[in-house]
């Protein structure tokens, strides 16, 4: 029986590495391919949880995080697309019109 | 023994898949690479006796959102962003942070105490099938949940068209 320990080890991993590809990529698809590497990291955590402490709960919630992770995927390659019609640039640093 | 062995193998590969889709270059490559590491983690569903969510897995993520990325990719013209650096300048500072994040939640897990067991133990699901005992939950106890979640999709579907659509000039 493999401990518990070991599947919340291998999500933080997962997580962090998709907080340091969000920080230092700066092409916006990839950042975005960050953001659905930590969501996955949550639901390896909530499914391995929900496992070992026999409470199906957990998997409950890791159903609506797919959920919310298919809705934020169109929403923001929607956003991506209606960004390059205005500006052709996948690149997060050259759209500066906010003067953020 | 062989438990241990096939999820060191997933382990590995899951970090090692994770590592890859951050430092490509292309895109594309990072889609596909992606592909791979969501059946991994589908594969460890499975591991975990939750087959439905493996399915799921399989179903919404590498059959919806990575075509969905990769219908982005192409739309999205990418020829100069190969040409410039991977990473910002500053990179050091995000590893320095994102390593400092995985200490905290080291030791953190070191003082995690396990909560009593449930109700659903591994022969009750096995009897039931996953999937019904995962549905019968879904639509008594999580019924209004289910609907807010049905609401936030009709929401994405309108506004990924309302912000995609091309704008016509009057």
């Amino acid at each position: 029986m493999v401990p518990l320990n070991w599947y919340i080890l291998l999500s933080t991993a997962v997580f962090t590495i998709g907080v340091f590809g969000f920080l230092s990529r700066r092409n916006i698809i990839i950042m975005f391919m960050s953001i659905e590497l930590m969501l996955n990291a949550v639901n390896i955590s909530l499914i391995s949880f929900s496992h070992y402490l026999q409470d199906l709960r957990g998997q409950i919630l890791a159903f609506f995080v797919i959920a919310v992770a298919a809705a934020e995927a169109a929403i923001g390659l929607a956003i991506i697309i209606a960004l390059f019609r205005n500006k052709a640039t996948a690149h997060v640093d050259e759209i500066h019109e906010m003067q953020g | 023994m062989l438990p241990e062995l096939f999820f060191a193998y997933f382990a590995f590969a899951i970090v090692l898949l994770s590592i890859l889709i951050i430092t490509r270059k292309n895109p594309v490559h990072s889609v596909l690479w992606m592909l791979l590491l969501f059946f991994h983690i589908a594969s460890l569903y499975l591991f975990l006796n939750a087959e439905f969510m493996a399915a799921i897995q399989v179903i919404v993520y590498a059959g919806g959102i990575l075509v969905l990325f990769l219908f982005v990719v192409i739309l999205v013209s990418i020829k100069e962003e190969i040409r410039i650096g991977r990473f910002i300048s500053a990179w050091p500072t995000s590893f320095t942070f994102a390593v400092a994040l995985f200490i905290a939640l080291f030791f953190s897990l070191r003082s995690f105490i396990a909560a009593p067991p449930g109700n659903y133990t591994v022969d009750i699901i096995k009897k039931e099938t996953h999937t019904q005992v995962l549905g019968k939950l879904l639509y008594t106890d999580f019924l209004f949940p289910f609907e807010v979640a049905s609401l936030i999709l009709l929401v994405a579907i309108v506004g990924a068209i309302v912000l995609a659509k091309k704008r016509f000039k009057s």
